[in-house]
Formats: structure tokens, C-alpha cells, sequence
């Protein structure tokens, strides 16, 4: 099966009964491309790729492969390979037999079929286990053995459901440079569902933030990651400070807004206006520990190694309704303390409410 | 007891849990161990005399007796094939939820509460010489004489089908929900046609829970009795083992005779049981990935 240019969903929809999982998806995906879906359980992700696979038929909308309408296509017809989640591999089959799987639904010649699986398990580094069952491999070995049997056909569209959510830490990182070196040596086009935004800021080249059944944002890492284009979005991204403040001074696109008794001016992202109720997002990592600024007290310090995550509560704020910041510092604070915070110029999000 | 003793035997499961097997273990060593090596026993003392194993010997001389077995198998091997093989695409198909699976369910498996007297009476009324089926079938002219289903070969096989398949779409139900159907969504990404999943994935994987159920829809079928005499031709193409057995006990009273017919009775299922168990054996008989 020769590659694609261009794959493109056309307003892809799914409900299940009265309920839309996904709404209206429009996405182009380029040959070469590594794409993460991102977003909380329940936002269409997995929806989306399983529409993409053919295992759930659409409710509305297109896929187009080049100029071939694929979403009427059952999914033996599509050719596209799958990473499943729980990795799904044959329990009765062999390492070996799992991965020459395809390769013989497809009845290629037998030597040609022995010569990929075996270059398929040699790139993977399971040689000495290829004649083992997926039941006597470790979580990592079999999620090996799942990316194999999905790369060995040389698709044209790798679609993987959260492949490293049932590995433990290391290997996570581990796995992840693996996937993103396997993708540029054979030269995959994956699309990638994943809920962890840190693993979809390293792997892909694009990401699509989803929510609720509908996209949010797409955009390089970076555009995601330093302008979410809502506070959703930036919720996220790690903008654990949420703020709902009002905006006071509008200047260009600077808008200031009031924290704590002190003015601080963010850039505002959408229509703000004076005297709106907005919400002013900011990363933990932007808010400093200084001599003046914001004054608060200091709740719960955790040590995380190099750094402190820090909760404070700032002052003048109400009784039942405290404002509080979350900040990482690397200086020595204890709960109970009495600190001065300021953000980082430029670093604070401003977002209608 | 030292606390040692104590904590050795619970490592291996000996402990004051174990009084609960109790019950179970009396009522089979009653039930099932004692008669069991009674009629044994009683198989080796025959009536007539003539050796421990005339009885035996008595029985495969005897062509009219000894071909109860070949009659037996005759039925019971093919019912029990066809509650198998019948069940599989069912319960393929009703595996899953879905709106009304409860109610289907029940309606299939409704015939185990009817009992073999009541199911040979329907299979009378329907099947019979001047049941509704042949009633229709002379109305339109399909047949000039009534087409016999019972008191014969088929009345016996239709009733063995109608109580067995049940018992065998239920379990088969069980084996197939327990294996994950993401496999099979696995094996279509891969570009495996709907025949291909199922022969490479589903049936491998199922294949020994069929065996299991195999076994039981057949040792069900063996020891076939009222359905061979209600809607079967005792006399003839339905004579039964177990008739065979009831004939020597209960016409003759040779109870000895019967306890050695009963004993082969039970040397042909372990036979069938045992070839079975064997090919299952050779099967992959693991997880398989389900919930199970």
C-alpha cells in the first residue's frame, strides 16, 4: 500500500444515543506528521482515533485520504496500524506469531513474511523472547511487542490509544523516546491519544487539545503550551493558577487586573474589556518568591526534590473564599510564613470568564 | 500445637476452613464413591455364575446388547455436536449489551425448566404423524404421507437438542464474553476479514471451553432414557444403553448384569471424555484477556 499525502477529517461526528462524543473534528494530517490528541478522559479522544481506525462507524462527516473517501472502509481495509491501550495482543500466539500476523493476513510469500518479523523483533530488542507468549512478558516487553505488530506492515497511518498509561514512571520515558525515534526512522505518521500533556509536548509535532467532544486548540507544542488559546486549555497545560479576578485597565493587549490589592498586567487572550470578569491563568513556575508584590501566607510547602511546590494564601482575600497561588520555588520556605510573590512579566494569561 | 505447626499447615491451606468441605465430601462419598464401587463390585458376582467377568463377556457375545453402545453414540456424539456447534454463532451473536439481551437469554434457555416428558410431549404434538407440522405440510401439499420425526432416530435427537441446547449455549455465552473483543478489533486493524478474526482469534481461544461444553451436553446425551422410550423406537433404532441397563434390572432382575452394563456405560464416556480432554490439552488453554 503506497502512503499518503494528506489524511482529512471533514467535520467527523460521532453520538452515542443522545450523547456526542466527538463534534464536527476537522484536522489535516501531513505525511511524516506526529500528531497528539490531547485531552481529559471523556473528550473524544479515543473516539476520534477509533472513527480514524474504522472501528466505530461515524455519525456525520468524511475522512479523506488524498482524494479516496476512507471512513466507508472497514478497517481491514484501511491499513492503517493500532496501538491499543491495553496492547491487545494474541495470547495464544507467540512474540513471533503476533507480529507476522498481518503480514500473513496479507499472504505475502513465507520467507518474506519470517524476514520482516524478524527485523520487526530485532528492532524492538526481543530476539531471545520472540518464542514466548505475550503472557510471560513483562508490561513493557508486550507494549514492544503491540508497537511492532502495529509498524511491521509499514503503514500508512500509525493510530496509537494511549500506549504507556500502564507503565510505570521510568519506563514511560523510556518507551516515549522510543515511539518518537521509531516514528522518524521508519518514517511513521502517528497519531497519538494521550491525557498526558507533558508526553504530548515532547512527542508531537502537533497537538489538538480536545474537550467535551469538540477541539479546542491546535498548534505546535509551544503554541499550546505558552498561548492556550482558552483557560480550559490552559488548565490543561499545567496553568494550575486560575484566577477569577476583574479587569481594570486595558492597554493594546496588555490588560491589568487586580490580585490581592496589587495591580498586575497580563496579555489579554480573546475579547477582554474593562471592568469584565476574567480569568488570569499563570504557571506555578512563573510566580516568584520576592521582597514585595503580592503578600500572602504560606499553607502547605512539598518537597519535590529540586524544587517546592508552595501553596500560599494571599491576604485580603474573603474568609470563606480564600485566593490562593501555587508556586515552585527553590528557596527554603515553611508553612506559616508570610511571603511577597510577583509573576513574571508577560507570563500572565488573561481569558474571558 | 506449637504456633510453627500452626502457620506450616496454613501455608498449605490446612486450617479450621477446611470443616467446610465437610458436607460436600460425605454427600459424595454416599452419593456417588460408595454406589459407585457397589455396583462395581456387583458387576464381578454374576447371577448365573461362570467367572467374574461372565457378565462382561455375556454382554459384548450378545450382538443385540452390545449394539446399545454403537446406538448410543449414535445419537448422543451428533446431538451434542449440534448443541455446540449451534450455540457458537447464537452466542456470538448475543455476546455484548444490548437492549432485550436478558429476555432472549431467557427465552433460550427456557427449555431446561420443561423436563424430557413435557419436551417429548410437545415434540408429539408438533412433530407427530398428525401433528401441526405434517397437518401443514399434507395441507399444501407438500408431502402425500406424514413424515415421521418421532417414535424414531429424530424424535429422540430433537428432544436431546431441545434440553441440551440450553445447557450449551449458556456456557458457551460465558467462554466467549470472557475473551477481550478488543483482540478481535486488533486483529481487523491488521487487516484480518471478519472470517479471518474469527478463525485465527475467537475460535483458537474458544476452542477449549467448546470441548468443555462438548463434554457435558454429551455425557448428557449418553445416558439419554425417557426421550429413547417416549418419542424413540425402544425396540429398535433408539434401544438406548441405559435401556439396555433398565431392562436387565428392572425386567429381569439381574441386578448384577445390570450393574456390568451400567459400568460399561461408563467405561465408553470416559473413552469419549478422555480423547476430548487430550485434544483440549493440546490447546492454548490460558488467559484471554477478558474479564472473564
Amino acid at each position: 500500500m503506497s502512503g499518503f499525502d494528506q489524511l482529512r477529517l471533514d467535520g467527523v461526528t460521532r453520538r452515542f444515543g443522545a450523547a456526542d462524543a466527538l463534534v464536527g473534528l476537522d484536522l489535516t494530517i501531513e505525511r511524516g506528521e506526529f500528531i497528539a490528541l490531547l485531552g481529559p478522559s471523556g473528550c473524544g479522544k479515543s473516539t476520534a482515533l477509533n472513527c480514524l481506525a474504522g472501528l466505530l462507524p461515524l455519525t456525520a462527516g468524511a475522512i479523506w485520504q488524498d482524494d479516496q473517501r476512507i471512513d466507508t472502509l472497514p478497517p481491514e481495509k484501511r491499513g492503517f496500524g493500532m496501538v491499543f491501550q491495553n496492547y491487545a495482543l494474541f495470547p495464544h500466539l507467540t512474540v513471533r506469531d503476533n507480529i507476522a500476523f498481518g503480514l500473513r493476513m496479507r499472504h505475502l510469500p513465507k520467507d518474506d513474511v519470517r524476514r520482516r518479523t524478524t527485523e520487526a523483533i530485532e528492532m524492538v530488542q526481543l530476539i531471545e523472547h520472540a518464542s514466548k507468549l505475550p503472557g510471560q512478558l513483562s508490561g513493557g516487553q508486550q507494549q514492544r511487542v503491540a508497537i511492532a505488530r502495529a509498524t511491521v506492515l509499514e503503514p500508512t497511518l500509525v493510530l496509537m490509544d494511549e500506549p504507556l498509561s500502564n507503565l510505570d514512571a521510568k519506563l514511560r520515558l523510556e518507551m516515549r523516546t522510543e515511539i518518537r525515534r521509531l516514528h522518524q526512522s521508519l518514517g511513521l505518521t502517528t497519531v497519538y491519544v494521550t491525557h498526558d500533556q507533558e508526553e504530548a509536548l515532547s512527542m508531537a509535532d502537533r497537538l489538538v487539545v480536545m474537550r467535551q467532544g469538540k477541539v479546542q486548540q491546535i498548534g505546535t507544542p509551544e503554541e499550546v503550551h505558552t498561548k492556550p488559546s482558552t483557560w480550559h486549555v490552559a488548565d490543561f497545560m499545567g496553568y494550575r493558577n486560575l484566577l477569577p479576578l476583574k479587569a481594570s485597565q486595558m492597554n493594546g493587549d496588555q490588560v491589568t487586573v487586580d490580585l490581592g490589592g496589587t495591580a498586575i498586567r497580563g496579555s489579554a487572550q480573546g475579547a477582554v474589556a474593562p471592568g469584565d470578569d476574567v480569568i488570569a491563568a499563570v504557571r506555578p513556575e512563573d510566580v516568584k518568591l520576592s521582597d514585595q508584590g503580592v503578600k500572602g501566607l504560606v499553607e502547605v510547602v512539598e518537597y519535590q526534590g529540586r524544587e517546592r511546590a508552595v501553596e500560599v494564601v494571599l491576604d485580603g482575600g474573603g474568609q470563606d473564599d480564600p485566593v490562593r497561588l501555587h508556586v515552585r520555588t527553590e528557596q527554603r520556605v515553611e508553612a506559616g510564613e508570610q511571603v511577597a510573590l510577583t509573576v513574571t512579566p508577560g507570563r500572565l494569561l488573561v481569558y474571558p470568564s | 500445637m506449637s504456633a510453627t505447626w500452626q502457620h506450616r499447615l496454613a501455608e498449605r491451606g490446612v486450617d479450621r476452613r477446611l470443616w467446610l468441605l465437610l458436607p460436600a465430601t460425605i454427600f459424595v462419598l454416599l452419593l456417588f464413591v460408595y454406589p459407585f464401587l457397589y455396583g462395581l463390585s456387583l458387576s464381578f458376582q454374576p447371577t448365573d455364575g461362570g467367572g467374574v467377568l461372565a457378565n462382561y463377556s455375556k454382554f459384548f457375545s450378545d450382538a443385540y446388547q452390545r449394539d446399545t453402545i454403537a446406538t448410543t453414540l449414535k445419537i448422543a456424539l451428533p446431538a451434542a455436536l449440534l448443541n455446540v456447534l449451534a450455540a457458537v454463532p447464537i452466542a456470538f451473536r448475543l455476546r455484548g449489551r444490548f437492549r432485550g439481551k436478558r429476555l432472549l437469554t431467557t427465552i433460550l434457555v427456557v427449555p431446561i425448566t420443561l423436563g424430557t416428558v413435557l419436551t417429548a410431549q410437545g415434540l408429539l404434538n408438533y412433530l407427530g404423524p398428525t401433528g401441526w407440522l405434517n397437518r401443514l405440510l399434507l395441507s399444501l401439499h407438500i408431502v402425500d404421507d406424514p413424515i415421521r420425526l418421532t417414535n424414531n432416530y429424530w424424535g429422540v435427537f430433537f428432544s436431546l437438542v431441545i434440553t441440551g441446547f440450553p445447557f450449551a449455549f449458556l456456557l458457551v455465552l460465558s467462554y466467549l464474553s470472557g475473551i477481550d473483543p478488543t483482540l478481535e478489533r486488533a486483529a481487523a486493524t491488521l487487516g484480518a476479514s471478519r472470517a479471518q478474526r474469527f478463525r485465527r482469534i475467537t475460535l483458537p481461544l474458544l476452542a477449549p471451553g467448546l470441548a468443555t461444553t462438548f463434554l457435558l451436553t454429551f455425557v448428557l446425551a449418553f445416558s439419554v432414557f425417557p426421550s429413547a422410550v417416549l418419542v424413540g423406537n425402544p425396540a429398535g433404532s433408539t434401544r438406548v444403553i441405559s435401556l439396555a441397563a433398565y431392562q436387565a434390572a428392572y425386567e429381569q432382575y439381574d441386578y448384577s448384569y445390570a450393574s456390568a452394563i451400567a459400568m460399561v456405560m461408563g467405561a465408553v464416556e470416559l473413552v469419549v471424555v478422555a480423547i476430548v480432554l487430550v485434544w483440549r490439552s493440546r490447546l492454548y488453554t490460558g488467559s484471554t484477556g477478558g474479564k472473564g
